[in-house]
């Protein structure tokens, strides 16, 4: 579905754009279809510049990319894919359904489709219907960002690309957007996602990608990811009846072991799976009284971090 | 509905782009308080008519052409050097190049959709000029006025061609000024050519020259004095006029269209 080898960009800077700036080095990614596919990374790791690149809006200084196995040169291609860019900006003299039927006729939809697709979908983003026929220049960030999912999905695209999807939206906003993209997938669409928003990532994605610095650092299935990369394993004890304080002394003697408290009790942390037993004596001894003992699965945001840190 | 959207021809999108553009132009307020400004420049002439007794007619034409030609040319440069960097630097074109449309295709649908801006607003403004002769009773004049403003319109549809350019690679401010300039110039190509020959410096010649060719000659369109005194333009003139306009609107076109499609869009 999408194919990227050795994909490089370099940015020109100065006067005399001499000196270069390497915001994409050698990425390659394969993103297969029908699934939702989260390309992650922290500021100016060059997650927007992949996009562009793959939408042309910029050129790549090396590498190429496909997409439904044509080069991204070629824009009859676009026929079939859709795109809402961070923070989307349209022509603010055009009212929400107007800028819908001008999309529509970029694709040569007859009127009466373009009609049809624009209260369908303007319908499925929440956009109310006393707004279709306000100025853009009046909408907020969140409504604009409705339009921006709407006119993605005007040619019924088989792959759309969403850079920060749920930027600027609000917490039922994002919660819609979030059904309608799994939507997409269950409808056998590929989604090709960037978001800083890891938990809309982790409910969303079948498989991510992690850039830093222009540099592709992980890629794969989200969970086959946190699995490997969660292979020092940490277990949570959760005592009542005791105070931090009171343990504290015969905890500090166990290697990696921490102590954290809680209301009415405290929660230890090992990460060897045989100190297990040792706290339960610890907590016994000193009178306290077990809750739960549960494996920590390592989250999304440590995996990011971890990856991403220098 | 794949097929429907694969039958999109380069014909019909250049028709949404010029379309879109056209209206763009219409709602922004200037272009209407030009057209108002304008029809009171006219009234104006009426006024200043009325003191040169017996040259009414003649003082309409000249002052309404000039008028015409002179905000024509602001539309056009303002306009024009806007079409595509204002696109750039607001970002509505990462949407647009998402789309199904090549750069080629982009620029000349917006360029179309200017001209098109600048016809409708050249039409009523030579409507403002023939009501103010009709008024006056230059009868025969308010008809044959439409040939100089025929030359207007094709000098204005060159001017945009020459800011599109511009804009395609320098930042607005400078291409308005780098417009305007090229302009002026092209009103003295001639006055141009016959200093270079005049100059004893070979190196002065062949820059002069140089300029002369290189420069739109817009000589070819200035026919506002002949037509107040009645005049018409011939048809060889309107032909020979028109086909330099393509000529030269088709390699200026061209040139914005290789530079852009090489341009990264930040």
């Amino acid at each position: 579905m999408v194919e990227i080898e050795n994909l490089t960009k370099d940015y020109e800077k100065g006067f005399w754009k001499k000196k270069k700036i390497r915001a994409l080095d050698g990425l390659n990614l394969q993103v297969e279809g029908g699934q939702i596919f989260g390309f992650l990374g922290g500021n100016g790791a060059g997650k927007s510049t992949t996009i562009k690149l793959l939408m042309s809006i910029i050129f790549p200084t090396e590498g190429t990319a496909k997409i439904l196995g044509e080069d991204i040169s070629n824009t009859k291609m676009h026929s079939k894919i859709g795109y809402c860019p961070e923070n989307p900006y349209f022509y603010d003299y055009l009212k929400a359904s107007e800028l819908m039927n001008y999309f529509g006729e970029l694709f040569g939809l007859d009127s009466t489709e373009r009609k049809r697709k624009t209260e369908e979908l303007l319908t499925k983003v929440g956009l109310d219907e006393k707004d279709w026929n306000k100025q853009l220049r009046k909408f907020s960030k969140g409504m604009l960002q409705r339009v921006g999912l709407a006119q993605s999905l005007i040619n019924d695209p088989e792959i759309v690309f969403y850079d920060e999807p749920m930027s600027g939206l609000d917490p039922t906003g994002r919660r819609e957007i979030r059904e309608l993209i799994a939507e997409l997938r269950d409808k056998g669409k590929t989604v090709f996602m960037s978001s800083h928003i890891l938990s809309d990532i982790e409910a969303l994605c079948d498989n991510v990608a992690i850039l830093r610095k222009g540099k592709l650092v992980a890629t794969g299935n989200l969970q086959d990811l946190l699995n490997k990369s969660g292979e020092i394993q940490e277990f949570e004890i959760n005592v009542k009846g005791v105070t931090a304080k009171s343990l504290e002394n015969e905890i500090s003697k166990i290697s990696g072991a921490t102590i954290t408290a809680k209301p009415n009790g405290a929660n230890i942390h090992v990460t060897n799976e045989n100190d297990i037993e040792t706290v339960l004596q610890i907590n016994k001894k000193t009178g306290g009284n077990l809750v739960s003992i549960q494996p920590v699965k390592q989250s999304l945001e440590e995996l990011f971090v971890q990856e991403t840190k220098e | 509905m794949l097929t429907t959207q694969n039958n999109s021809n380069t014909y019909s999108k250049l028709l949404s782009i010029s379309k879109n553009t056209f209206r763009e132009a219409v709602r922004d307020r200037v272009l209407y308080n030009l057209i108002v400004f304008v029809l009171l420049i006219t009234a104006c002439a009426i006024f200043i008519g009325e003191l040169t007794a017996g040259k009414e007619a003649r003082t309409i034409v000249n002052f309404g052409l000039s008028a015409m030609l002179f905000f024509g040319v602001f539309i056009a440069i303002f306009v024009g050097v806007g079409l595509v960097s204002k696109e750039i630097e607001k970002r509505t074109l990462y949407t647009i190049f998402s789309k199904p449309i090549g750069r080629g295709e982009f620029i000349v649908g917006k360029y179309l959709g200017l001209c098109l801006t600048l016809f409708v607003n050249v039409f009523v403004m030579g409507l403002g000029v023939t009501l103010a002769l009709l008024f006056v009773g230059g009868g025969n004049l308010a008809f044959t006025v439409w040939g100089a403003i025929i030359l207007i319109f094709l000098e204005l549809t060159i001017i945009t061609a020459v800011a599109i350019l511009f804009s395609s690679f320098s930042s607005p401010a400078l291409s308005a000024l780098l417009t305007f300039f090229v302009f002026i110039i092209g009103h003295f190509s001639s006055s141009l050519r016959d200093f270079a020959e005049n100059l004893g410096s070979q190196f002065a010649k062949l820059f002069f020259g140089a300029i002369y060719y290189l420069l739109p000659n817009f000589s070819h369109f200035e026919f506002v004095t002949n037509a107040a005194n009645g005049s018409v333009p011939t048809f060889p003139l309107i032909g020979g006029s028109l086909a330099y306009a393509i000529v030269y609107i088709a390699i200026l076109l061209s040139i914005t269209i290789i530079i852009f499609n090489r341009r990264n869009l930040k």
